[in-house]
């Protein structure tokens, strides 16, 4: 397995998530976990490049895969990736729990999507929950990420 | 004061690390900590016979398994926070249950072992014995046995059986309110590290108030408060629920860490969240309304039943906030309220974002909507004709409020919010099956008793402030900064916030009640108040000029007309401290060997070194905001989806801080209370099992089911603070299940008297009569 281009050892525990890989035995604690059963989207991860849950993956699975979690986004240390800086310019993130998840669902969106129609972002964001911001400013996160592009 | 970053769209200060995944919460600690899990009752109530962890104990890896049996305080009952003379049936539980479980997912025993993995493996090699109890469920069941009744209160303004009489219209009706959860994205966690040699206790704690859980484990640990660190870290989210002294394991994880001397951590999963954690909302109001030919309301008489759940710990505060909040914005001269607080075998309730409001909330405007339908008056018109007026304030509801005193409007203009917001909703739009939406409140936010908050100015000349309540995403980062950077003359990029960690500030209270920008915010403000002043103190002295003549501008002190005569913070930090710094600058201007030696001692009497200060704001009454909302919903007849057109929020929570902040928190409120309304049903069966533990089946709203709300301010400041601002936290969630009803029942032409509702729900109300709807 590859996460953030570095070349990482499997778990020795074969039953392992790849979420609790990730943020326990890296200690890439971005990568969050809100109900490990799929469905608010806040252990999002990119495998090979596509939006995935890491809590429905065995870490095992992403054997010969290529992971990027939130802190292989931002090229530098002093500059945010354009979908991070849109998510701060739109006021799109409050307590900062489900936006790692956000950002990496939206990346897969862009890439996809490089210009989405506003129903392509609804769709683009809608495997993932937020408590916090009622979306609009993450909608409106994703557009400014988009016209950034 | 100069006020140029209040009101201001200052941007969060808080974001960055956040976007990069580098923030800290609570189950990101690690240390090589041991992993914890609970052994949970599976039933709602039943006798412990037995507990056999052995062949837990056995398992490789395990390190303890504790039982009530095995904790010096497991036969100590938990605290009652809030005690009432009402409160004559109240009890807590205890950290472990030992004889007795009183819902489903009280907590029986705490596994630690090498990690959670290992920990639920020897969970499941816990046996517990029970013998089931026939659980007291559902709510209207156990109200009829008096036996369950923990409190019962009844309060009363003006003569409302005599009004009742003489009124021109008299009308019953009834509504029920169910369970909701706060449901925030991260659970709860614990993370503990007991320092043997220096005898210090460290907790990271994912709560709402680490003050008092320090206090608490101080207490029960038999260690001065001073060993007793308790940090809140980055929150996910908190919306009441994560504020309870105690779960049980921010007593049991600490244990641990003291037993095994090793740091030890709790992860709540999100099935043990929806049962092990608190939830609020559940009630029965049965109301009688008296009003007059013009449809204004001329006595209401209130009898409702609160579902506290198993235990008490949190008092009686929910039904007395649901009885003085039911007059909301209206003028109701007679008022009668009596509220029974009844026991069950279901998770016990504590405030939730809202907290006892929007049910409050549902009963005056649903009440509001029949009166306009039995007069065929507009549902806009029956409210002009109720408001409170401008004039009017203060205004005395003539109940008691939640911080012990009567409960007083201290300002607001009901009539502006309800005209802006019917301006900004425009015409009905075309089409069918479409219901305006009409709801308008009142909320009592920003309750003492204080906040504290200190502030200094470092020799770089930046400044550092702190204050005890601490954030679960509300941005007091960046509006603290924005408050204290207008007093000492400086920009938010200069000030660093740190906030609910006891090591930084340890007095205070905590995050609920909305109350943060009203209290800590204006603490933040007399604390850097001060520390201007201790700064034109010192300038004075070495500018040889009246402190009176000086101002704080553009980080430095400077004669007022001559800005050329200045001085700059960094430097009056130095002169503050009468030593010299071999780093930063200033030493020249601090040393003694000055070609003017000063008078007297170094540090003058009654001056402390630094140039900090500690500041405290400590509120005489409640600040109460007020807001109206109005929507467009179209419901389609045959799949009961709900489509939002357009959703409206007027609000007016005083002076604003920044808006930026404010508007998310409405946006946010209001998605809360959208999926309060109609998407998220606790469903509890008969034997008090809660059967949809899980975001499968509870329904929280995606990015597909709310709309952007369309958001104006009215500014009505309080007089009750210097800053003049009230609480805008809870405001959002409040009246949005009396507006989402209002609409649908003008859309399908059914009586809707309950909350939340469904598609299905829709169904069964529109093909079924009224099962469930008014009494009329």
């Amino acid at each position: 397995m590859r996460v953030n281009g570095i070349a990482s050892p499997l778990p020795e525990d074969p039953r392992t998530l790849l979420s609790d890989h990730l943020r326990h035995q890296l200690r890439l604690t971005g990568t969050h976990v809100g109900c490990e059963h799929g469905v608010c989207g806040c252990c999002t991860v990119l495998l090979d490049g596509k939006p995935v849950r890491s809590c429905l993956l065995l870490a095992v699975q992403a054997a010969d895969h290529d992971v990027t979690t939130i802190e292989g986004l931002a090229p530098d240390t002093a500059a945010l990736h354009p979908i991070q800086q849109a998510f701060h310019e739109a006021h799109a993130l409050q307590c900062g729990f489900c936006t790692p998840g956000f950002v990496l669902a939206v990346k897969g969106l862009l890439d996809e999507h490089p210009d989405p129609t506003d129903e392509q972002i609804q769709e683009g964001i809608s495997g993932n929950l937020c408590r916090c911001t009622g979306y609009a400013n993450i909608r409106k996160a994703v557009r400014l990420a988009a016209a950034a592009r | 004061m100069t006020t140029r970053w209040f009101g201001e769209r200052v941007e969060r200060r808080e974001d960055d690390r956040l976007l990069r995944g580098a923030g800290r919460f609570t189950d990101d600690f690690n240390e090589d900590a041991l992993e914890a899990c609970f052994v949970r009752s599976p039933y709602a109530h039943a006798r412990i016979l037995s507990i056999d962890a052995r062949r837990a104990r056995e398992l490789p890896g395990v390190h303890a398994v504790y039982t009530a049996g095995d904790l010096p305080f497991g036969d100590r009952d938990l605290p009652l926070l809030i005690p009432h003379p009402a409160l004559t049936n109240g009890r807590t539980q205890r950290c472990l249950a030992a004889d007795t479980v009183r819902y489903a997912g009280e907590a029986v025993a705490f596994v630690v072992a090498d990690n959670r993995y290992l920990a639920e493996d020897a969970a499941d090699l816990v046996d517990v014995e029970y013998e089931p109890l026939p659980p007291v469920w559902p709510l209207e069941a156990a109200a009829e046995d008096p036996a369950n009744t923990a409190a019962e209160l009844t309060q009363q303004t003006g003569d409302v059986e005599g009004a009742l009489e003489q009124a021109a219209h008299r009308r019953k009706l009834r509504f029920r309110y169910e369970r909701g959860a706060a449901a925030p994205l991260e659970a709860r966690a614990t993370w503990a590290r007991w320092d043997a040699a220096d005898k210090r206790l460290t907790m990271y704690d994912s709560t709402q108030s680490p003050t008092s859980i320090r206090g608490g484990l101080a207490v029960l640990f038999g260690l001065p408060e001073s060993s007793v660190e308790v940090i809140a870290p980055d929150v996910g989210g908190g919306f009441g629920p994560k504020i309870m002294l105690f779960y049980p394991d921010e007593l049991l994880t600490p244990f641990a860490a003291m037993q095994l001397g090793r740091p030890v951590k709790w992860t709540e999963d999100r099935r043990e969240h929806f049962t092990a954690v608190n939830h609020e909302r559940a009630q029965v109001h049965d109301v009688e309304v008296g009003y007059d030919a013009q449809g204004r309301v001329v006595a209401l008489d209130v009898d409702f039943v609160h579902d506290a759940g198993a235990y008490t710990p949190y008092g009686i505060i929910l039904p007395i906030i649901t009885a003085a909040q039911i007059p909301g914005p209206y003028r109701v001269p007679n008022y009668r309220v009596r509220f029974r607080d009844v026991l069950t075998n279901a998770t016990p309730t504590s405030p939730y974002r809202g907290a006892g409001r929007p049910h409050a909330c549902f009963v005056m405007e649903r009440t509001l909507d029949a009166i306009a339908r039995d007069l065929d008056l507009t549902r806009d018109e029956v409210r002009r004709r109720n408001l409170i007026q401008p004039d009017e304030f203060p205004y005395e509801v003539g109940v008691g409020w939640q911080d012990g005193n009567r409960a007083v409007y201290d300002s607001g203009n009901f009539p502006g919010l309800l005209e802006k917001a019917l301006a900004n909703l425009g015409p009905r739009p075309a089409g069918h099956h479409i219901g305006l939406g009409l709801g308008m409140y009142v909320e009592g936010t920003g309750v003492g008793p204080y906040e504290g908050a200190h502030v200094q100015v470092l020799v770089s000349g930046k400044v550092v402030a702190s204050t005890a309540i601490p954030t679960q995403g509300q941005a007091h980062g960046t509006v603290f900064a924005q408050v204290v950077a207008d007093q000492l003359g400086v920009s938010p990029d200069d000030v660093t916030i740190t906030t609910g960690d006891t090591r930084r500030f340890q007095w205070g209270v905590g995050t609920f009640a909305s109350r943060a920008a009203v209290v800590a915010g204006n603490a933040m403000a007399v604390a850097a108040g001060m520390v201007a002043e201790k700064a034109k103190r010192i300038a004075a002295e070495h500018l040889e000029v009246d402190p009176a003549d000086l101002e704080l501008a553009q980080g430095a002190v400077r004669v007022k007309g001559s800005p050329q005569k200045a001085m700059p913070l960094a430097l009056l930090a130095v002169l503050s401290n009468p030593v010299r710094y071999a780093f930063g600058g200033g030493t020249e201007a601090a040393t003694q060997f000055t070609p003017k030696p000063r008078a007297g001692p170094p540090l003058p009497a009654g001056e402390q070194p630094g140039l900090e200060a500690t500041g405290y704001f400590s509120p005489t009454g409640s600040t109460w905001a007020s807001g109206c909302h109005a929507a467009w919903v179209r419901v389609d007849p045959n799949t009961f989806r709900l489509q939002i057109l357009r959703y409206v929020v007027v609000h007016d929570c005083g002076r604003v801080i920044n808006p930026t902040v404010l508007e998310g928190q409405i946006q946010g409120g209001v998605a809360q209370g959208i999926g309060g309304a109609f998407y998220e049903r606790l469903a509890y069966d008969a034997d008090a099992q809660l059967r949809n533990a899980s975001f499968m089946e509870f329904l929280m709203p995606y990015a597909t089911e709310i709309p952007d709300v369309v958001i104006d301010h009215q500014e009505t400041p309080s007089p009750l603070n210097p800053l003049g601002v009230k609480g805008a936290g809870e405001a959002g969630v409040i009246p949005v299940g009396a507006v989402i009803a209002s609409a649908i029942e003008e859309a399908l032409g059914v009586p809707i008297t309950e909350m939340p509702l469904s598609p299905l729900r829709l169904f069964e109300l529109t093909h079924a009569g009224s099962a469930g709807g008014a009494q009329t």
